[in-house]
This record gives structure tokens, C-alpha cells and sequence, in this order.
């Protein structure tokens, strides 16, 4: 395989790994919240904190692995996107920060009080929105460059339909995919009480999570039609994720095997985002930047995949070891311990 | 209204992001080392004081480390914003260490959220012990891979420049660079320091404020006894840094010490004030030969000085004071711990026991090291960066070559600033609620430990 795929298949690895965790992570601060609203926060948030304490710094790291591999593999990304994104990332970034911040403040018992939940709960939502819109950026159209100059069209990112097609496809996509861990993980809980409102949560958001992805689908069509060939070409992919959502739906709604329904929403999402990634190769920005024009040295690459394979050989082992500690152990879930 | 140009905003934003986090990445690196040791010292002499020791600086380094991840996103996203010719070049030779430095996050992470949830889990305590181990490779491991990529800013290598094109790139030589060993193990040693100094100041503030508890005292001597021995082992490492400056950048150390004329039996200058036109110093105190013996090791070795460098090459000569303030405070920082120390050690033999070393002058003098050691790392840093400058990466690119071209640089610049005054405030008001609410007299109490 040549050093290109390599390096854009971890990198896109890494981002799943982030859009998995960090979707139960965002969902759930939006739940607390909502429940809160609703006045059912006495029946959720026990289970939602429970879960979160441990794995929250885990979450973040995702992000940066991301960012690193992306600039390990592809330097000349960190130049065209670093100048196009300064407004919006560091907006972006403010909103991380402030998400991350409450954390400290969540340790000593603020999880009751009620701007902590607001921010922490909008946040939930926005963050993905901002993140989703870097791959609407990625798709091209809202980046200007002249030699040097590169430059962000704003005005044009604000009109455009899929833009906002894809902002809505991350805010449900997340809500999915933390309701039905999160229904799972009550389950194990035994906490049936929570287990019913967090299954009716999975449940709201799953037919806008397939509506809004066949939007997604043909808005694109028209935005960036090359793309929507190769999607087609591919488009086994999609099915297969297709496949993946209505199983677990069935699941969820018989109230069966929470956690292979569970499964199945990553399958889902991991067939649709990497079948979404390959039909988006060869470019990194479309039409400026390829994988193949991008790609870092070969004595970089050997480096970069080395490191990779260590580290991986290290972390599994730890990783196992955390979700045996927390998320599979039934004595910590069910708040004995 | 004075031009804000581009530069200016740039390195504001990153010196302030940076000096930001160095704080909370000095915390990282050493509260792990710190926790791990009272653990320790509890299981060994079966002693509740140490263990509840461990368990307290555990609970508020949480709240540390999430503002060093907070602000560590910070930074590593704003290098690629402000500076992207510098990370465009940066990841396409020192992207290793960077890609390394996420692989011992996360491994620090994935620990810590194991030890902090696990404390009464494990029929052998030992067990949970073991737990902080990996904590420290991970925190330590981070300091290491950061440091180097900083430490090739410093004496880049492992590539070749042709025309504007990068060849001959090899990621290992440019990890393992001349300055990486010795600002790797300065850089570890201080955080140690100032670690075991705030420890030490937290623990002097309640006893000042008259609570004699056993428990505080002996947090004061465990602190202190770190702090000592860190101290020492810092001065050394400081001292190997400046030789390898010596060798390698003197321009660096030449500018730190107002060193402008190349030549054997160097004067060191402390101090004064500076004539930039004439290069005359004032009021400054001059020791004779002690330049000489610190960057080579003998009175006669010869220093090079800033005349063997281009004027518009000359780091900006403020630095100095940096430097001599980062000494200064590691030679105080020093001297009160060995005071209180040997003052331990005389009394546990009877000895001066007449003079309490417990006493206010003496806490007072301690609790002021938490801040000055801090204030130390800060110096030391800025000493480091703005010593390199006007390079980003020495002799290769400039610093104002790197900035990015973005519109809206010092709107952000402002945003920034708003967000750590909020997260100043929010972490202090979040560490003195949590420890107030529990004072560690009601934790003893309901652990049910007899006084
Ligand atoms: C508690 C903090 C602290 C204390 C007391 C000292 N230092 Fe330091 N120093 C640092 C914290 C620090 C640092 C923050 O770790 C720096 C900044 C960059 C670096 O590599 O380490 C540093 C940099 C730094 C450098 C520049 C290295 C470079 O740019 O490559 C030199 C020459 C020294 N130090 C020397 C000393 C000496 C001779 C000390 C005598 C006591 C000393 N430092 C005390
Ligand atoms: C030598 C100076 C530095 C040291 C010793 C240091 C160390 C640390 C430590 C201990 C943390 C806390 C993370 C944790 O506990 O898990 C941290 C966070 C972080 N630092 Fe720094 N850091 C330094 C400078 C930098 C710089 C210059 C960058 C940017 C390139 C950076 C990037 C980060 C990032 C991305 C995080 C957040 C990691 C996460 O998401 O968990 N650090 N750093
Ligand atoms: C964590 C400890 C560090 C601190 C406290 C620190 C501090 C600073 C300061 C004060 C400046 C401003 C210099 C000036 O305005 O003249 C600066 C500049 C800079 N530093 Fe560091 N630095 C640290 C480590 C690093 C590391 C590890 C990197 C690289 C990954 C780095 C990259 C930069 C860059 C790109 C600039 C801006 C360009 C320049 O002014 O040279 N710094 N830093």
C-alpha cells in the first residue's frame, strides 16, 4: 500500500474513533440538559455521569491525534487550512475550551447548576456543527486561493444548502449515537427508569439520522457532483450502513441486546463515514490539494506508521483495561463501587 | 493608535496560550511524580496522612489537568492557525515527536482516569499504587516529545534546505537534535521544582494560618525534602543547559548575559541597566571569571560574544533580565528549602530546638517559593523563546516569514484574552471551593482515623 492511503486511512481512523466517543460525550451534556428541562434529570444524570467521569480526557485526545496525523502525513494541509480556518477555528476552539473548562468545574458537584448545564448541553450541539463544517469546507467552493493567498468565503458557506444539510446530519447523528450507547449502558445499569427515556431519545432522533443523510446525499449531488459519482460508484458502502441503522433500530424498538444494537449504530456510521471518506480521496481540499501532492517523505511516513503501530500496541491493552474497569464492569455501573 | 501589525499579534497570542499552559503543563508534568511518592511513602509506613496526602493533590491536580487539556487544544490548534508556514515545514520534519507526544496523552489519560476512580477498588492497595506509574511515563513522556520539538526550533537538523525545497529528511536526527537532552532534562527538573514548591507553599499556608495538625506538618517536610533535592538537581541541569548554549547558541547566552565582546576570563553581569547605542552597563554588579566558568567549565575558557553576530541578528537584549530574575529565584528557591530542611534535621537530633521551624518568618518564606517558583518557569521560558528570536527556526526561518496572512488576527487576539481571564478565575474559585469545603481535619474525621 502506498503511503498515502496509509497515512489517510489512520488519520481517518482516529477521526471515527473521535466522532464515536465524542458524539456519547456531546449527546449526553445535551440530554442532562434537556432532562433538566424536562424534569426527568433526577431519572438520567446519574447514569450520564457516571459514565463521563472517567473517559472524558480520553475523548479530547482524539481530537488532537487527529490533528497531529493529519499534519504529520499531510504538512501542506497545515498551510492551506491554517490560514482559510483562524476566524472560525478559533471559534471553534473558544467553544472547546469553555466545554472542557466546566469539567474542573463539574469535580466539585456544579453538574446541578443551571447555566453549567446550559453551556454544557450547547455546546454539545455546536462544536459538532462547527466540526462537521470543516468537511463541508474540504468539499471546495468555500476557499479561495491565489498562491499565497488563501482565504475563506464566508458569505458563500452561510447560503449554501448543504452546508446547513450537513450541520443538521452532526446534530442528530450525535443525539443518535449517544442516546443508543447511553440506553445500552443503562441497561446495564439495571436502571430501567432511565433506560426507557434514554431508549425514547434513540428513538426520536433515528428516522431524522436516515432522513437527513439521504438529504445530505442530494445536496451534494448538486454542490460537488464528481463527488456524488464516486459515492455512487461505492454506493455498497451506504447501503451497508443503511442495513446497519435498521437493525438496530429493530433492536432498540423490541427492546433486545441493547449493546449489539449499539454495535450496530458504529457499524452503521462507520460504513457511511468511510465510504463518504473514499469517495472523497483523492483530495484533501477539493481541487487544491490531493493525498498524493500532500503526502510527507517516505523517511517521515516509516517514522510516522512506526510510531503509530507502537503506541497502538500500547493503548489497546490499556483501553481494554479501562472498559473493564468502567464501562463493563457491572458492579462499577451499577454504582456499587 | 500604534501599527498592530501582524507579527505582534501573532506572537502576543502565542506567548500568552503558551504562558498560559506552561503553568498547567508544569502541574501535569509534576503533580503525577508528587502524588505517586506520598502514595508510596502511606502504603510503606502504613501512615493515613500521607494517603490522604496523595488523595487531596489528586483531586485538585483533575482540575489542573483540564485546564492543561483545554489549553494544550488551544495551542496546538492556534500553532497551525498563526504560524502555518512554520507547522507546514514543522510536520514535514519534527511531525514524529508531535504524533509521539498524543500516543503518551492519551496513555496518561487512559491511567488517570483508572487511579482516580479506582481508590478503595483494590483489595491490595499496592495495586492502585502501581496505577500511578503510568501516569508518570505518560506525563513525563509528553514533557520529553513537546520538548524536543522546542529544543529543534532551537538547532534544527535532520533535513536540507535547496532552493526553498526540503530534502534529505530524517525524522529521528531531527527529534534527537543537539538541544534536546539537556532543555529536556531542565525543563523536567524545574517542573519537579515548582511542583514540590507549590505543594510545599499550600501545605506552609495552613500551617501559618495556625493549624497544627500533624498532618500538615509532615506534608511541609515531605515537600520540602522534594523541593531540596530538586533544587539541586535543577541548578545542574540549568547549568548543563547553559554550557550547551555556550557551545551551540551563543548568540542565546551572549544576549542573556550582556556578553559583547568575544574572549577568555569573562566577566559574569548581574543585573544594571543597559545603554543599547553604547553598550555600556550600569549599576550592574560584574563578577570576574564566573561567565567563563559557567559556559566552559574553567577561568580561562574564551565565551563568544554578540560582536561575532550580525547586529539585526542579535536577540532582544531584555532577556537578560529574564535570565538573571530565573537565577536568582532558583538560588532562593534553594536556600529555603535547605534552611527548613536542615532545620528538621537538627531538631529531630535536639538540637535549636528553642527556634520552631515552624515559624511565621520561615512560612512566610515558603509560601512566597510557591508563586517565585512559578514566576521562575515563566522567566525561563520567555528567556528560551525570545532568545531565539528573530528566528522561528534558528538560521533557517524568521519569525515574521511564518506569520500567517489572515484577516482578523487581533479580534481573536481579544477572544483569547477573554477566555483565560475566565478560566483564571474559574479554575482559582474552583480549587479554593473544593478544598474549603472539605478540610482535610473533617476528611481525617470521617476516614475515621484517631488524631
Ligand atoms: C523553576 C524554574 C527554573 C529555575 C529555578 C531555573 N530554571 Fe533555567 N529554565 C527553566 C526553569 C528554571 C525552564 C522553564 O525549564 C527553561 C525554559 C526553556 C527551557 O529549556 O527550560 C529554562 C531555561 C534555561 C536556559 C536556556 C536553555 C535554552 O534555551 O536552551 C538556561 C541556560 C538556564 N535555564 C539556566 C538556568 C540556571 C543556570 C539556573 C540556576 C539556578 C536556572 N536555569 C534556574
Ligand atoms: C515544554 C512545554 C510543555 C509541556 C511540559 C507540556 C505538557 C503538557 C501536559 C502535562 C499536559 C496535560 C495533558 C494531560 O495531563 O493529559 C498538556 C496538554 C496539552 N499540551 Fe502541552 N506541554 C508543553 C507545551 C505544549 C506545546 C508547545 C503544545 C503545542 C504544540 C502542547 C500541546 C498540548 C496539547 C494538545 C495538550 C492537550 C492534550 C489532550 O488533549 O489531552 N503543549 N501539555
Ligand atoms: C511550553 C513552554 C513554552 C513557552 C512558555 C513558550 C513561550 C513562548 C513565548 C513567550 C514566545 C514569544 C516570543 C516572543 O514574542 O518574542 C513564544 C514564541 C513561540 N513559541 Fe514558544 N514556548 C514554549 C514552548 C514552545 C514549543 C514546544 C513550541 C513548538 C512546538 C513553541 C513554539 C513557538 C512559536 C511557533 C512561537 C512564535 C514565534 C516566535 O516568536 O518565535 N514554543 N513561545
Amino acid at each position: 500500500m502506498e503511503l498515502h492511503k496509509i497515512g489517510i486511512a489512520i488519520a481517518w481512523i482516529f477521526l471515527y474513533g473521535y466522532l464515536i466517543v465524542a458524539s456519547i460525550d456531546f449527546g449526553a451534556g445535551f440530554f442532562s440538559f434537556y432532562g433538566k428541562l424536562t424534569k426527568r434529570d433526577h431519572i438520567i444524570n446519574a447514569i450520564i455521569d457516571r459514565y463521563l467521569s472517567p473517559v472524558w480526557e480520553v475523548t479530547n485526545v482524539f481530537l488532537i491525534f487527529f490533528v497531529y496525523a493529519v499534519i504529520g502525513f499531510f504538512p501542506d494541509v497545515a498551510y492551506m487550512y491554517g490560514v482559510a480556518l483562524l476566524v472560525p477555528g478559533s471559534v471553534a476552539l473558544l467553544l472547546i475550551a469553555i466545554r472542557g473548562s466546566f469539567y474542573a468545574f463539574a469535580n466539585y458537584g456544579a453538574r446541578k447548576n443551571t447555566v453549567y448545564l446550559f453551556v454544557y448541553g450547547v455546546t454539545g450541539l455546536f462544536i459538532p456543527a462547527s466540526l462537521a463544517t470543516l468537511l463541508t469546507i474540504s468539499e471546495g467552493g468555500f476557499i479561495s486561493v491565489d498562491g499565497q493567498r488563501v482565504e475563506l468565503l464566508l458569505h458563500q458557506l452561510v447560503r449554501s444548502p448543504y452546508a446547513w444539510v450537513v450541520v443538521l446530519l452532526a446534530i442528530v447523528s450525535v443525539l443518535f449515537i449517544s442516546a443508543s450507547f447511553l440506553t445500552y449502558y443503562a441497561d446495564r445499569a439495571n436502571d430501567t427508569e432511565a433506560r426507557e427515556v434514554l431508549r425514547r431519545f434513540a428513538l426520536y432522533n433515528s428516522l431524522p439520522t436516515i432522513f437527513v443523510s439521504f438529504l445530505a446525499f442530494f445536496t451534494i449531488r448538486t454542490h460537488n457532483p464528481e463527488h456524488f459519482e464516486r459515492m455512487l460508484s461505492m454506493s455498497w458502502m451506504f447501503m451497508a450502513s443503511l442495513a446497519c441503522f435498521l437493525l438496530a433500530l429493530a433492536l432498540i424498538i423490541q427492546r433486545k441486546w441493547y449493546g449489539t444494537a449499539f454495535l450496530f449504530v458504529m457499524l452503521q456510521f462507520a460504513f457511511a463515514f468511510f465510504g463518504y471518506g473514499r469517495s472523497h480521496l483523492p483530495y484533501l481540499l477539493y481541487p487544491y490539494l490531493t493525498v498524493e501532492s500532500g503526502v510527507t517523505s517516505d523517511a517521515m511516513g516509516v517514522a510516522l506508521i512506526a510510531a503509530f503501530v507502537g503506541g497502538i500496541l500500547l493503548l489497546i491493552p490499556s483501553l481494554f483495561l479501562l472498559m473493564r474497569l468502567f464501562v463493563f464492569s457491572a458492579t462499577y455501573v451499577q454504582g456499587r463501587k | 493608535m500604534f501599527a498592530f501589525d501582524q507579527v505582534i499579534a501573532a506572537r502576543l497570542l502565542t506567548s500568552l496560550t503558551l504562558g498560559f499552559h506552561i503553568i498547567f503543563a508544569t502541574m501535569g508534568v509534576g503533580i503525577p511524580l508528587c502524588i505517586s511518592l506520598a502514595e508510596f511513602v502511606g502504603l510503606w509506613k502504613k501512615d493515613v496522612h500521607y494517603l490522604l496526602l496523595a488523595r487531596r493533590w489528586a483531586r485538585g491536580y483533575v482540575i489542573t489537568v483540564a485546564v492543561g487539556v483545554v489549553t494544550g487544544t488551544c495551542i496546538a490548534l492556534q500553532l497551525v492557525f498563526l504560524w502555518p508556514g512554520f507547522m507546514q515545514l514543522a510536520g514535514k520534519v519534527i511531525g514524529l515527536p508531535l504524533f509521539l507526544e498524543t500516543f503518551a496523552f492519551f496513555f496518561e489519560a487512559i491511567f488517570l482516569g483508572m487511579y482516580l476512580y479506582t481508590w478503595d477498588r483494590f483489595q491490595n492497595p499496592w495495586l492502585h499504587w502501581v496505577l500511578s506509574v503510568p501516569i508518570i511515563i505518560g506525563a513525563v513522556g509528553s514533557a520529553c516529545f513537546i520538548t524536543s520539538v522546542n529544543a529543534f526550533m532551537n538547532t534544527p537538523q535532520g533535513f536540507r534546505l535547496e532552493n526553498g525545497v526540503i530534502t534529505a529528511i530524517d525524522p529521528w536526527q531531527a527529534m534527537f537534535n543537539p538541544a534536546a537532552p539537556s532543555k529536556v532534562a531542565h525543563v523536567l527538573s524545574s517542573a519537579f521544582l515548582t511542583v514540590s514548591f507549590v505543594l510545599a507553599a499550600i501545605a506552609a499556608y495552613h500551617l501559618y494560618r495556625k493549624k497544627q495538625h500533624e498532618y500538615y506538618q509532615k506534608a511541609l517536610g515531605f515537600t520540602m525534602l522534594l523541593s531540596l533535592v530538586f533544587s539541586v538537581l535543577n541548578t545542574v541541569m540549568g547549568d548543563w543547559s547553559g554550557k550547551f548554549l555556550a557551545e551551540s547558541q551563543p548568540e542565546k547566552l551572549a544576549a542573556g548575559e550582556w556578553h559583547f565582546h568575544t574572549g577568555a576570563r569573562a566577566k559574569l553581569i548581574v543585573g544594571g541597566i543597559l545603554h543599547e547605542d553604547t553598550l555600556e552597563t550600569e549599576y550592574a554588579l560584574g563578577i570576574p571569571l564566573l561567565l567563563s566558568i559557567l559556559a566552559k567549565g574553567t577561568p580561562d575558557a574564551k565565551v563568544i560574544g554578540l560582536d561575532q553576530f550580525p547586529r539585526e541578528l542579535w536577540p532582544p537584549l531584555y532577556v537578560h533580565y529574564f535570565f538573571d530574575l530565573m537565577v536568582g529565584l532558583g538560588a532562593y528557591l534553594f536556600v529555603v528549602s535547605f534552611l527548613f530542611v536542615g532545620l528538621s534535621f537538627l531538631q529531630k537530633r535536639g538540637k535549636l530546638t528553642r527556634f520552631s521551624r515552624y515559624n511565621r518568618p520561615v512560612l512566610a518564606a515558603i509560601m512566597a517559593g510557591g508563586p517565585f517558583a512559578v514566576l521562575a518557569t515563566e522567566c525561563g521560558w520567555i528567556f528560551a523563546e525570545v532568545g531565539r528570536q528573530p528566528w522561528i527556526l534558528r538560521g533557517v526561518l524568521r519569525t515574521g516569514e511564518a506569520v500567517t496572512p489572515a484577516a482578523y488576527l487581533p479580534e481573536m487576539l481579544v477572544l483569547f484574552v477573554l477566555l483565560y481571564v475566565f478560566l483564571a478565575v474559574l479554575v482559582t474559585s474552583v480549587l479554593v471551593r473544593l478544598f474549603r469545603k472539605t478540610p482535610p481535619e473533617v476528611e481525617l474525621e470521617a476516614r475515621k482515623i484517631i488524631l
